[in-house]
């Protein structure tokens, strides 16, 4: 906390307030959007503020890219005492991440959204989309440890609500929504034990402060009981192979857009949370002592590689295949974090990132789908491909990406996996890598199939989406070759993420001092 | 383990009772309003937890004395309670309340669409509409169930 005495909160500029500009914008248009109460202006508005995170998540994200940090004190009250918002480069990451996703997944929802869910609920609907970002975007800014439960409580209630709304199309919308709930305030309540727990032995809350506090307190029951509360409370929430049974339910019932932006978001937000208590809060000596990587999310996490992947060959719906790779997909984020080494978190953060762009390409196509025919069981679009060749190929690179075909974003990420498992001479992991990868090969070439190689159907439509639905999922596919060619950006930015991760809560303070004065002079 | 043990970890045992209690509850009911009471259960053990563990021995409600004037007077002596859990768990209420009514209101709305919020009910419905569904969609796989 050395900067917190040299550097006065003399935040007289507009760049100074951007930590706190980044939550206020979209919480702010939320209300907005209600109390204007005007269908035809929910979506500009919601457009135009999401817009604008975008370019604060940019701006914060090159001024951290040098491994420094950003710290605002709320109010002007100094931590710990008050509530810090810390941007450091592991969270301005996860940060652009949410905000492209939900820039580039709204245009998409203009028409999805008109299609799949009543008129009269739009500007509600809007409005708990912001809700939803903003949930999200606070709980990986905040560097306050219950300021995580709130923003989280506030994403997973709007995100509830959000789900709800495809019950106009599917009623089991309804009950997927209410699982979710019941799952969900599971998990958060399981983490705030674990927070009340972590306050118990420390008296604080600040995330910086609490590891300082914590050093030395290995073998400190209370903080073992913390650190279990919180992993399995997180896992919950980013449906961790066991406790994924929500997942598939609320992907496949939510409108299409829900579901995108949930993919590409709300899980890599709660594995962000498990990282971050991990690494920064418990320290990675203590991680590494309590032997929980190797013992459970290790083995987990190969499990569901395998057993999601299968589940997903055998799906006989789009929507739903995609639902449980994704679950199989979070199962390599968590063998990045189990290896335990600067090369294994880079793939982790990689795939965070590469994963959310694929899977928002892939259910945008979804979407378009939906649009024109209105299910996605593999024997109504079959041909589609032809008959929508935009969508069709979108989906074909996404689908690549999924596999990790050399030249797209999600070779890079299963290749750093690769590297960080024989980096540790594991070369038997390498090889379940590849196995798992080549399970999904079995299920996109099924896709692709029935895409292409099937006679369409001849009661349907047969008409290429609109430019709203094509545009925003080629940026996400285009995306998808671009960060699978020039790796340049997305590398840097993790592999600063995995080494101030890796070196704990010192590692920050070490890098803190000199550069984030000269980070908030930009 | 003694008595002494016992009394002495006595607001724990309690937490301990009432969230198990409360979880069980939300695992074992089928009725999807129990389900909210029990998941009410289990969030209230967590206030009590947290409430208290903000109490300092011999220490008493945090409000400082005034004097006539209605000035502060600081005095050292005095141990406070500490009064940060409570204003934590305030939050933690409000989110509570959120969730308990954000629960009903989808349960209104499952009445109202599967007539029943008895889970077993709603898995039997459940389950024929994804058996229509195969036996429509299913022919991918190479024919009837």
């Amino acid at each position: 906390m050395a900067t917190a005495s040299e550097v006065h909160h003399t935040a007289l500029t507009l760049t100074d307030h951007l930590p706190i500009l980044q939550i206020l914008i979209p919480f702010c248009t939320a209300p907005l959007i209600v109390f204007i109460g005007s269908k035809s202006l929910a979506w500009p508005m919601a457009f135009i503020s999401s817009l604008l995170s975008l370019i604060i998540a940019t701006t914060l994200l090159i001024s951290v890219s040098d491994g420094s940090y950003i710290s605002y004190k709320l109010g002007g009250w100094v931590p710990p005492v008050g509530i810090e918002y810390r941007v450091d480069a592991t969270n301005a990451f996860i940060l652009f991440l949410i905000a492209a996703t939900a820039t580039v997944v709204l245009p998409f929802a203009l028409k999805s959204v008109n299609h799949e869910v009543p008129k009269r609920n739009h500007t509600l609907f809007y409005a708990c989309f912001m809700l939803c970002i903003t949930g999200l975007m606070g709980v990986v800014i905040t560097g306050d440890a219950f300021n995580v439960f709130v923003f989280l409580e506030i994403s997973s209630l709007s995100t509830y609500v959000l789900v709800s709304q495809g019950s106009h199309r599917d009623k089991r919308a309804l009950t997927a929504a209410y699982n979710y709930l019941i799952m969900g305030t599971i998990g958060a309540t399981f983490f705030v034990i674990g927070i009340g727990f972590l306050y118990m032995t420390t008296g604080t809350l600040n995330m910086a402060d609490m590891a300082d506090r914590l050093r030395g307190q290995g073998d400190n029951r209370t903080v073992q009981a913390a650190f279990a509360f919180i992993v399995v409370g997180m896992g919950l929430k980013a449906a961790m192979y066991p406790l994924h049974l929500w997942l598939p339910a609320a992907y496949k019932f939510a409108p299409s857009a829900v579901t995108t932006l949930l993919a590409a978001t709300a899980t890599k937000v709660a594995i962000y949370v498990i990282i971050r208590f991990m690494f920064t809060v418990f320290q990675p000596d203590y991680v590494f002592n309590t032997n929980i990587l190797t013992w459970i999310i290790g083995p987990l996490a190969i499990f569901a590689m395998f057993a999601a992947s299968l589940i997903a060959v055998f799906q006989t719906n789009f929507k739903r295949m995609l639902a449980y790779s994704s679950i199989a997909q979070i199962g390599y984020m968590m063998l990045g974090v189990a290896m335990f080494s600067t090369t294994g978190l880079t793939a982790t953060l990689v795939h965070m990132f590469n994963h959310g762009i694929t899977k928002a390409a892939l259910f945008m196509g979804v979407g378009a789908l939906m649009l024109r025919i209105g299910t996605t069981f593999y024997d109504r679009i079959s041909g589609m491909g032809r008959a929508m060749p935009l969508t069709g190929a979108a989906i074909v690179i996404g689908g690549l990406s999924l596999i990790g075909v050399p030249g797209t974003a999600g070779f890079i990420s299963k290749w750093m996996l690769v590297q960080a498992a024989f980096e540790q001479h594991l070369w038997w992991l390498a090889l379940i890598i590849v196995a798992s990868s080549l399970l999904a090969v079995i299920y996109v070439w099924r896709l692709v199939e029935v895409l292409y190689l099937q006679k369409p159907n001849s009661d349907v439509t047969l008409k290429e989406a609109p430019m709203l639905i094509v545009a925003p999922m080629w940026v996400a596919a285009i995306a998808c070759l671009y960060f699978g060619l020039d790796t340049r950006f997305i590398l840097d930015a993790a592999a600063t993420a995995a080494e101030g991760l890796m070196a704990g809560s010192a590692g920050m303070a070490e890098f803190s001092t000199a550069t984030s004065i000269a980070a908030t002079d930009h | 383990m003694t008595l002494e043990f016992f009394l002495g970890h006595v607001n724990y045992w309690l937490f301990i009772i009432l969230m198990m209690t409360g979880f069980y509850i939300v695992v074992s009911r089928g009725n999807y309003v129990k389900k909210i009471v029990g998941l009410n259960i289990f969030q209230v053990a967590v206030f009590m937890l947290y409430i208290s563990i903000g109490k300092v021995t011999g220490g008493t409600a945090p409000i400082f004395p005034t004097d006539s004037q209605g000035k502060i007077k600081v005095d050292p002596e005095i141990v406070y309670s500490n009064p940060l859990p409570h204003v934590l768990i305030l939050t933690a209420i409000v989110v509570g309340i959120a969730t308990t009514s954000l629960g009903l209101a989808l349960i209104v709305r499952i009445r109202e669409e599967y007539d029943s919020i008895e889970e077993d009910d709603i898995l039997q419905t459940e389950a024929a509409m994804a058996r229509a569904e195969y036996k429509e969609h299913g022919s991918v796989f190479g024919g009837e169930p």
